[in-house]
C-alpha cells in the first residue's frame, strides 16, 4: 500500500529521464512528453472522448440500440417526436427509432473511415517517399501525377466514379480513397526530400543497406507523425464526403442506417417532423468535430513549430 | 549642455512558463550628443536595454525605472501617441540585419519615404525628393534606380544602408543601433560603420550602438558600458580601455586576438557567479 | 462539402508552383503543367466513361435495347476503335466542347451547361464575397488579439464549419429563415411572378437586374440567393479565417515588423498594412482553393435549394444515369478549378515581387 503513490511518480521520472538508458526508454519518453502536451489542451481531451464513445458505441451497437435499426412500428410509432416514452431522439417515418439508427449508423461511418485512411495512408506514404528518395524522371512522373489529382474537385470526381461503379456503400470507399491519397504523397515527398541528405540516412547507406531498407526503416518512420496527424484532419472530411454521397443516395442504400442516407431520408418532412433529418446531422457534427479536434491537438503536440496556429 | 537621454535604474523582466527572466536588472546612464557603446556576450540584456528606450518592449514584460527620460520627456508615463511620434521622429533604431528588416513587399523608396510622411506633414514629391537625398547621404550612387528596388534585389550592405537612410530621415537626434552590422561581411561593415559615424557627427545625434565587438566599440564610440547578465559591471571612457578594471571586460579584451603573439590554449572568458550580483 | 480538402493543396504545396525560371522557360513550363493537367482530368473521365461500365453502350441504350441498335452505337461511339485511338478521339471532342448528348434533356450537354453554369458562378462568387470579407478581418483580429476570448470564438466557428455537413445546415437554414421567419424565399433564383417577364444577358441574374434597373426584381433575386449564398459564405468564412489568422500570425512575428514600429507607424498600419499585405500573397491561394471548392460544395447546396446550377444538373444526371451529362460536368468543373489555380498563381506572381522576374 505505501510504496502505491511512489511508484506512478517514479515512472515518470523514468519518462521524463533526459538520460534515457536505452532506446525504448528514449521513444517512450518522447511518446509521453507528446501526451502531456496534448493532455494539457482541453478541447483536444474532448474529441478523445467523442471518438472514444463513438468506438464503444459502434463495438457495443447490438447492446446499447433499444430498437431494431432496420424494422419499425409502421403502426403505433411512426413520426413520433424526440423524447416519446421509449424513443428518445423520435421516430422516422417507417416507425424506426431514430436513435437506434444512429447507433448501428456509427459502424458504417468509422467503417468508412478507417477502410479509407487503411488505403489512403499507405499509397500516399509509398508514392511520396519513393519519388522523394529516387528523384529524377521517377520523383517527376509520380508528383505529375499525384498534382492531376490534386488538382481535381474531389467529391465531383466521387460523385462521378460512383455513377460509374454504381451506388453502394464499397464504391464509396473506392470512390474517396481514389481522391484522398494526394496530399499524403506530397507530404511524404516533402519530408523525404528533407531528411534524404542528412547525415543520418548517409550513414545508413555507408553501412550497406539497400535503398528499400532505407525507405522502408528510416525515411517513412520519419513521415509517420506528421502523416498521422494529417490523416485524423482529414477523416473529417472523409465523413462529410461519405455524408454527402449518402445524401444524394449514392453510399449505403436504405434501409442502412447511414447517417447522410437518414438526412436525405427526413428531408421531405422537414418543415413538420424537424428531428428526423436534424438528429443525423447532428450526429455527423460530433463525430467530425471529434476527429478535427483530436487532430489539431495532435499537431500542436507532435509538432511543437505549429502550435497555437 | 545638456544630457539627452536619462536611464535610470532600467528594469526588464519576461514572465515565462519557467520562471520570471530577469533580462535588464537596473541599468543607469546618461547620454549627450555623444556616442555611447554597450557591450556583453549574447543574453546579457543588450538589445532588450535598446528596445526599452524605444518602447518596444514586448507587451507581455514588465519594465520599470526609476527615470527613463528623453529630452525632459518621462518615457514611461508617456501617453502611447506621444510615445510612436518620437520612435522614427526623434528616436530612431537601426536593427541587425536588413535582410529581414525592411518589409519584402514594399519598394525601399516607399519605406523610406513611409517614415518620413508619418512624422512630417510633406507631399508626396517633397518626400520623394527628401528620400532620394537620404539615399544620396548613406552613399547609395544611383539614387532613383535604388528607390524602385525591393529588398531582395540589393546587396546586405545596400540593404543596411537602405535602412539607415529610412531610420534617419525624419532627421531624429537618438540614434539606437542594434548591431547593425554583424549580419554584414567584415569589408561591408567598415564601409556601412563610415558612413554611420560621418552621419552622427554631421548631424550631432546622440548614439548608442550595440555590439557584442568590444574593439570595434571602442574604436567607434566615446564611452564604453559593459553589461553582464542584465547589469552594469563597468562605465569606461573608450581612450581608457586599457585600463579596465572589471574582470569580466578585463576577460573580454583578452579574449581578442592580436598579431604576432602566439596564443595557445586560446583563452576562455571566465564568468563568476557573484559578478551578477 | 470538406474544408479540410481546400487546405490541403496548400499545405502539401500549389499545384502550379514553378520556381523562378528565366521567363520564356518559365512560360512553357507553366503551359505545359497545365496541358498534362488539363489531359490528366480527360483521361480520368474517360476512363470513367468508357473503361469501368461493363459496357457503355448498355449504359447509353440501357438493357433492353435491340441489338441492331447496341451494333450501331458501338460504332458511332468508336468503341471497336483501339483505346488510344478512342482517347484521342475523346480529347479533340472535349476540345471542341462536345461532351455527347444528355439523355435526360436531348440536348448537348454543353449547351446545357452553359445554361445552368452561370447559376453556379453567382452563388460561389457571392459566397467567395461574403467569406472573404468576413473571413480575413476576423482572421486579422485572432492574431492580433491571440489567446482571448474572440480568438477562441474565431477557432470555434471555423471548427464546426470544417466539421458540419453543409446539405444538413442547408436544411435547417431553410426551415429556420423560409418556414419559421419567412425572410428569404425559396425554391430557385426568381420568384415565378418574374421567371417570364424578366431576360437575363449575363446569366448573373443579380447583376442584370440591378444593370437593368429592374429593382423588384433584383431584391426578388436577392431574396432566393442570400441563404444559399450565405451558408457558402460561412464554409468559405471557417477556412480563410483561420488561414489568415495562421498567415498573419507568422507575420507578425518577423524583424520588419519591429522596424515598422521602430520607425513610429500606428499599430492599425502596421498590421492591415504592412503585415496583412505580406499575409495576402499566400491567402490568394487559399482564396482561389476556397472559391474552387465552393464550385464543387455547389453539387451539395444546389441540391438542397434547388438552384438551378450545375450542381443540380450533375445531381439530376446522376438519378437518370445520364453518364454523359456527369462526366461534361465534372470536366467543366475540373477545369474551371485548373484556371482558378492558373489565376492564383499569376496573381500570386505580381503580389510577391520575389517572384517575379
Ligand atoms: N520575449 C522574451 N521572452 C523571454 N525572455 C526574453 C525575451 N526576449 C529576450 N529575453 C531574454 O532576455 C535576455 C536578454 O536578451 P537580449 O536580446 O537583450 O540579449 P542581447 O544582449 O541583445 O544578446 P544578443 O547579443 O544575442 O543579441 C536573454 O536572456 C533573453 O533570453
Ligand atoms: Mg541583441
Amino acid at each position: 500500500m505505501t510504496d502505491v503513490p511512489a511508484a506512478p511518480r517514479s515512472t515518470r521520472a523514468w519518462l521524463l529521464s533526459d538520460r534515457p538508458q536505452s532506446r525504448a526508454q528514449a521513444r517512450l519518453g518522447r511518446a509521453y512528453i507528446s501526451w502531456l502536451r496534448f493532455a494539457s489542451n482541453p478541447l483536444a481531451l474532448v474529441g478523445l472522448a467523442i471518438l472514444l464513445v463513438l468506438v464503444l458505441v459502434a463495438a457495443f451497437a447490438n447492446i446499447l440500440a433499444p430498437h431494431s435499426p432496420t424494422a419499425g412500428d409502421l403502426a403505433g410509432a411512426q413520426l413520433l417526436p424526440p423524447l416519446s416514452p421509449g424513443y428518445l431522439l423520435g421516430t422516422d417515418d417507417q416507425g424506426r427509432d431514430i436513435l437506434s439508427r444512429l447507433i448501428h449508423g456509427s459502424r458504417l461511418t468509422l467503417t468508412v473511415v478507417l477502410l479509407v485512411a487503411v488505403i489512403t495512408a499507405p499509397v500516399g506514404l509509398l508514392v511520396g517517399t519513393v519519388a522523394g528518395y529516387a528523384g529524377g524522371w521517377v520523383d517527376g512522373v509520380l508528383m505529375r501525377i499525384t498534382d492531376i489529382f490534386l488538382a481535381f474537385p474531389k467529391l465531383v470526381l466521387a460523385l462521378a466514379l460512383v455513377a460509374a461503379l454504381g451506388p453502394g456503400i464499397e464504391n464509396a470507399v473506392i470512390a474517396i480513397a481514389v481522391t484522398s491519397w494526394p496530399p499524403y504523397a506530397r507530404m511524404a515527398r516533402a519530408e523525404t526530400m528533407a531528411v534524404r541528405h542528412s547525415d543520418y540516412i548517409a550513414a545508413v547507406r555507408l553501412m550497406g543497406a539497400s535503398p528499400v531498407r532505407v525507405v522502408l526503416r528510416h525515411v517513412m518512420p520519419m513521415c509517420l507523425s506528421s502523416l498521422i496527424v494529417r490523416v485524423t484532419l482529414d477523416m473529417a472530411g472523409i465523413i462529410l464526403i461519405a455524408a454527402g454521397l449518402g445524401f444524394l443516395g449514392l453510399g449505403a442504400q436504405p434501409p442502412s442506417p447511414e447517417w447522410g442516407a437518414m438526412i436525405a431520408s427526413g428531408r421531405r418532412f422537414i418543415l413538420d417532423q424537424w428531428w428526423v433529418a436534424t438528429m443525423p446531422g447532428m450526429a455527423i457534427l460530433i463525430v467530425s468535430l471529434g476527429f478535427n479536434l483530436v487532430g489539431d491537438g495532435l499537431r500542436d503536440s507532435l509538432d511543437p513549430r505549429e502550435a497555437g496556429q | 549642455m545638456r544630457p539627452l537621454l536619462h536611464v535610470d535604474d532600467l528594469k526588464v523582466s519576461f514572465p515565462t512558463r519557467s520562471g520570471l527572466v530577469e533580462a535588464v536588472r537596473g541599468v543607469s546612464f546618461t547620454l549627450g550628443r555623444e556616442r555611447l557603446g554597450i557591450v556583453g556576450e549574447s543574453g546579457s540584456g543588450k538589445s532588450q536595454t535598446g528596445r526599452a528606450i524605444m518602447g518596444l518592449t514586448p507587451p507581455q514584460a514588465r519594465i520599470s525605472a526609476a527615470r527613463l527620460e528623453f529630452d525632459g520627456i518621462d518615457l514611461l508615463s508617456a501617453p502611447p501617441k506621444l510615445r510612436r511620434s518620437l520612435r522614427g521622429g526623434r528616436i530612431a533604431m537601426v536593427l541587425q540585419d536588413p535582410k529581414y528588416s525592411l518589409n519584402p513587399v514594399m519598394s525601399i523608396g516607399r519605406q523610406i519615404v513611409e517614415t518620413l510622411r508619418t512624422h512630417e506633414n510633406v507631399s508626396r514629391k517633397v518626400a520623394r525628393e527628401r528620400a532620394l537625398d537620404m539615399l544620396a547621404a548613406v552613399q547609395i550612387r544611383d539614387p532613383a534606380r535604388v528607390f524602385d528596388l525591393y529588398p531582395h534585389e540589393v546587396s546586405g550592405g545596400m540593404g543596411q544602408r537602405a535602412m539607415i537612410a529610412m531610420m534617419l530621415v525624419a532627421g531624429p537626434e537618438l540614434l539606437i543601433a542594434d548591431e547593425p552590422t554583424s549580419a554584414l561581411d567584415v569589408t561591408v561593415q567598415l564601409e556601412v560603420l563610415s558612413i554611420l559615424d560621418r552621419l552622427v557627427a554631421d548631424r550631432g545625434m546622440g548614439l548608442v550602438f550595440v555590439s557584442h565587438d568590444l574593439r570595434l566599440v571602442s574604436s567607434f564610440c566615446d564611452r564604453v558600458l559593459v553589461m553582464y547578465a542584465g547589469k552594469v559591471v563597468e562605465e569606461i571612457a573608450a581612450s581608457e580601455l586599457g585600463n579596465a578594471r572589471h574582470p569580466y571586460t578585463r576577460g573580454l579584451l583578452n579574449c581578442m586576438p592580436t598579431l604576432g603573439t602566439n596564443r595557445h590554449p586560446l583563452p576562455v572568458l571566465d564568468r563568476q557567479p557573484e559578478w551578477r550580483l | 462539402m470538406s474544408s479540410t480538402t481546400m487546405s490541403e493543396s496548400v499545405r502539401a504545396g500549389r499545384p502550379f508552383h514553378v520556381r523562378a525560371w528565366p521567363v520564356a522557360i518559365g512560360v512553357l513550363r507553366f503551359a505545359g503543367v497545365v496541358i498534362t493537367t488539363f489531359l490528366g482530368l480527360l483521361a480520368v473521365t474517360f476512363f470513367i466513361g468508357r473503361v469501368i461500365p461493363v459496357d457503355p453502350v448498355l449504359a447509353v441504350l440501357g438493357d433492353r435495347a435491340p441489338a441492331s441498335a447496341i451494333e450501331r452505337t458501338r460504332e458511332a461511339m468508336g468503341l471497336n476503335l483501339p483505346i488510344y485511338q478512342q482517347f484521342f478521339i475523346y480529347v479533340r471532342q472535349a476540345l471542341a466542347g462536345d461532351f455527347g448528348t444528355s439523355v435526360l434533356t436531348t440536348h448537348p450537354v454543353m449547351s446545357d451547361i452553359a445554361r445552368v453554369f452561370p447559376a453556379t458562378i453567382e452563388l460561389a462568387t457571392l459566397g467567395t464575397l461574403i467569406g472573404t470579407s468576413l473571413g480575413i478581418p476576423l482572421g486579422v483580429l485572432a492574431a492580433v488579439k491571440r489567446g482571448t476570448l474572440l480568438d477562441q470564438l474565431v477557432r470555434i466557428i471555423g471548427l464546426i464549419g470544417y466539421s458540419v455537413p453543409i446539405f444538413w445546415l442547408g436544411l435547417l437554414a431553410l426551415l429556420v429563415f423560409y418556414a419559421k421567419l419567412g425572410w428569404v424565399a425559396y425554391p430557385g433564383r426568381i420568384g415565378i411572378a418574374f421567371e417570364y417577364s424578366f431576360t437575363p444577358i449575363t446569366g448573373l441574374y443579380l447583376i442584370d437586374a440591378l444593370w437593368q434597373g429592374e429593382w423588384e426584381v433584383a431584391v426578388d433575386v436577392f431574396r432566393h440567393i442570400i441563404l444559399p449564398a450565405a451558408l457558402l459564405g460561412y464554409f468559405s468564412m471557417a477556412y480563410i479565417s483561420r488561414m489568415t489568422r495562421s498567415f498573419m500570425l507568422n507575420e507578425l512575428g518577423q524583424e520588419y515588423i519591429v522596424a515598422a514600429r521602430a520607425k513610429g507607424l500606428s499599430e492599425a498600419r502596421i498590421i492591415w498594412f504592412h503585415a496583412l499585405r505580406n499575409a495576402a500573397v499566400p491567402l490568394v491561394t487559399v482564396i482561389a482553393l476556397s472559391y474552387a471548392t465552393l464550385l464543387e460544395g455547389s453539387v451539395l447546396t444546389e441540391t438542397v435549394f434547388s438552384w438551378p446550377g450545375l450542381g443540380l444538373y450533375i445531381t439530376n444526371s446522376l438519378q437518370n444515369a445520364d453518364m454523359n451529362a456527369v462526366l461534361g460536368g465534372t470536366i467543366i468543373i475540373g477545369s474551371t478549378f485548373i484556371g482558378i489555380n492558373l489565376l492564383s498563381d499569376l496573381l500570386y506572381r505580381t503580389l510577391d515581387p520575389r517572384t517575379r522576374a
